[in-house]
């Protein structure tokens, strides 16, 4: 084999098996009206879900395409098929999963991890849930764990109340496209008090080529309560663009506390665009933990909107620009009450010509006292050909505030691969090491097995890296 | 382990450094290299591992026979070659702990690598060095003083037990008492299985590991060759001597050269 092909295998997506498309429902390509009645027949949808497609769809026409951040004109939104659903019912238990999708998972890790950690699995393959489980000692506490179709038939009150309200589908082009055809996602009700222990987790993964995935997650956290929701993507490789457009909201009401986190690794064909926010009440937390690699283009800036005093944002960002890949993240905290604070952490990795850029917007609206942010920004450019961009935005309207923002541009020295290299390690081994380490603050603070996952990620990327 | 290097000439940046190094050094022996700042001992050390920076322009390094100048500097550890940096690199993130493991496993095999006894050796490696057990989980020399990141070097040096070891300068910066911990350091490795070679430009640590044998480098060649009496004899006369009994004119930039008496 040549050096060059060489070069092409280890470029490859490393999780890019996929198996036979087994969809048995699957709209046309391209997005009309008649393509919304299709999804919200298909799903029995009331009145008003159908209504807010409808309305969504006519915002997203009209809404230009963002001028900022990425380039995003290689996207065709005539060539996307926007719903495919990939079998007939869900299913309860493991042993009830078709035996395609089951590998699919099992490549994912998914049944150890159900094992030995799950609460409840909401696996989506393609864009509805098919598998799904909560635990019993969950559904005591009165705990709601399910896909967004199922929370629209079973608990409309709770949906119509809270459903769009933290993005309104008028938000943003993307925001409107989800709106008007979302499917699969997760459902999270938090009774008043109730602390889940351990991490909700949910796996999202493409398998239909062309086929965008536009899964809708509605978290709710009564007063008092906590929970952990634990999101992570892998999808295989497609030949043409796919697109990724999810939309996430949480609410964290009076003393509620709410961390999510994500570990995304899309295929290098995929936009991955999607609009993430948090509104925290009177002494609330919302936290959003955000790894992106992979993916073409990625946008993506969880947000914390702190309402009430005593509210708390927090956002760590991970991103990997490596080949042909751009990473536009970072985060965005909104102080909307006094005695708030909020904190953002971003660290960026880039490599092969890839461009990973932190954008991040502190805002604090007028009359508030005694508000404090702090921002904080490493990044680390692994050879010459590659980027690295900061874009920290300010819009502070009040006095009494504190904000600060540090921000770090590094590179792996010649000297720390001399010494790991001295200690018997080879050179790739030695850049991961450095990675990894640049990485371990933000690393320490997922679930371990979500560490343990980002790890191996990271060393896939870096493979092939040197010489 | 048998060392040889053979009219080993390198530059870095076009500026000849060495200038035709011949040196022989082999398991159970422990050799001192002396000389003024400028020298090129620390260019020899880190041509021996394959720095980057530095380009070989002649000569050969011979590990029991075989050529190292082809071989990564990965490969040469490999071999069981350890070098003591001067000035260790700080790796951020990358705690003690899992650094040495990685290095334990990759020098004595991962199939026989057991956790559970490493550890119990690290352990009693940091008691034996006078560290602190906390510094398992520490990054790698971020944030260690000097002092702190030269115990390092030799606490490394006792976990990988390397077949020949060069430290370079292990004994600058350090107080007396840290001096005697990293001389008896290497101490406790001695024996017929390993071969090292100590820089120094200091006398001091020499009275604690009493080398076998000792050579004077200057401008880029050894010029003269002994055993222990050398040291004496440059602890009385200075480099002054050395220079003279070579015709050597003094430069400007080499009068701060150390004395330690």
């Amino acid at each position: 084999m040549s050096t060059e092909q060489e070069q092409v295998q280890v470029e490859d997506y490393k999780y890019g098996f996929h198996f036979p498309d087994e969809s048995v429902f699957k709209t046309e390509r391209g997005l009309n009206e008649a393509v919304i009645h299709a999804i919200s027949d298909h799903k029995n949808e009331p009145e008003w879900m159908r209504e807010f497609r409808l309305e969504s769809l006519r915002t997203f026409r009209a809404k230009p395409m963002p001028n900022w951040g990425g380039d995003l004109s290689g996207i065709d939104f005539e060539n996307i098929c926007y719903y495919a659903k990939p079998s007939e019912k869900q299913y309860d238990s493991w042993d009830d999963v078709p035996a395609a999708i089951k590998e699919t998972y099992d490549r994912l890790g998914i049944p150890e991890a159900e094992r030995k950690y799950l609460a409840g699995v909401g696996a989506q393959y393609d864009s509805e849930m098919v598998y799904h489980n909560i635990q019993q000692e969950l559904k005591d506490k009165g705990v709601i764990f399910t896909d967004p179709e199922t929370a629209v038939r079973e608990h409309p009150d709770l949906v119509r109340k809270f459903f769009g309200t933290v993005i309104p589908y008028s938000d943003n082009k993307f925001a409107a496209l989800n709106s008007a055809v979302w499917s699969g996602g997760s459902f999270v009700y938090i009774p008043p008090g109730v602390h889940v222990d351990v991490p909700l987790q949910a796996y999202f993964r493409i398998n239909s080529q062309n086929f965008g995935q536009f899964e809708r997650t509605l978290i709710i956290a009564d007063e008092g309560s906590f929970v952990h929701y634990v999101e992570g993507c892998t999808a295989p490789v497609f030949a043409t663009d796919s697109l990724h457009s999810a939309v996430v909201e949480i609410i964290a009401l009076e003393g509620a506390r709410v961390r999510y986190s994500t570990i995304q690794n899309w295929s290098s064909d995929v936009y991955n665009l999607v609009t993430k926010r948090g509104v925290a009440y009177k002494d609330a937390t919302v936290e959003w933990v955000d790894g992106n690699l992979g993916s073409k283009r990625t946008m993506k800036y969880p947000a914390v909107w702190l309402m009430g005093e005593g509210a708390h944002g927090e956002i760590l960002s991970i991103a990997f620009g490596g080949k042909g890949q751009e990473q536009d993240t970072g985060g965005k905290c909104v102080h909307c009450a006094s005695n708030t604070s909020s904190v953002i952490t971003s660290k960026s990795i880039s490599k092969d010509g890839g461009i990973a850029s932190y954008r991040g917007q502190i805002k604090v609206e007028p009359g508030l006292t005694n508000v404090r942010s702090h921002v904080e920004c490493d990044a680390l450019i692994l050879d010459p050909e590659s980027k690295s961009n900061t874009y920290p935005y300010m819009d502070i309207m009040s006095d009494d505030v504190s904000i600060e923002h540090e921000a770090r541009v590094s590179k792996i020295s010649e000297e720390q691969l001399f010494y790991l290299t001295s200690r018997g390690m080879d050179e790739e081994e030695a850049s991961t090491m450095i990675v990894n380490g640049f990485l371990d603050p933000l690393v320490k603070q997922l679930p371990m097995e979500y560490a343990v996952e980002l790890n191996r990620l990271i060393e896939l990327e870096m493979e092939g890296s040197v010489g | 382990m048998k060392l040889e290097i053979r009219d080993l000439r390198a530059q870095i940046d076009d500026t000849p450094i060495l200038k035709g190094i011949d040196l022989t050094m082999e398991s159970g022996q422990l050799h001192a290299l002396m000389g003024p700042n400028g020298s090129g001992k620390s260019t020899l050390s880190n041509v021996i591992f394959g720095h980057p920076s530095y380009e070989v322009t002649g000569g050969e390094i011979l590990v029991d026979g075989q050529n190292i100048l082809e071989l990564e500097t990965h490969e040469r550890a490999r071999l069981g070659l350890f070098m003591a940096f001067q000035y260790p690199v700080e790796i951020p993130g990358v705690t003690v702990g899992r650094f040495l493991k990685r290095a334990a496993e990759i020098r004595f095999g991962e199939e026989d690598f057991k956790a559970s006894a490493f550890i119990k050796e690290l352990r009693s490696w940091l008691d034996f060095m006078d560290m602190d057990q906390n510094f398992i989980n520490r990054y790698l020399n971020e944030g260690f003083s000097g002092g702190e990141k030269k115990r390092m070097e030799v606490l490394q040096m006792l976990m990988l037990k390397p077949s020949f070891a060069v430290m370079d300068e292990t004994d600058s910066g350090l107080d007396i008492d840290a001096l005697r911990i990293v001389a008896n350091g290497l101490n406790e490795l001695r024996g017929p299985d390993f071969g090292g070679m100590v820089i120094t430009h200091y006398q001091r640590i020499l009275d604690y590991i009493k080398p076998d044998f000792v050579h004077i480098m200057y401008k880029g060649t050894i010029v003269t060759s002994g055993g222990r009496e050398l040291v004496e004899a440059l602890e009385e006369r200075g480099y002054d001597w050395i220079r003279k009994q070579h015709g050597i004119e003094e430069e400007e930039n080499e009068k701060e050269i150390v004395h330690e008496h």
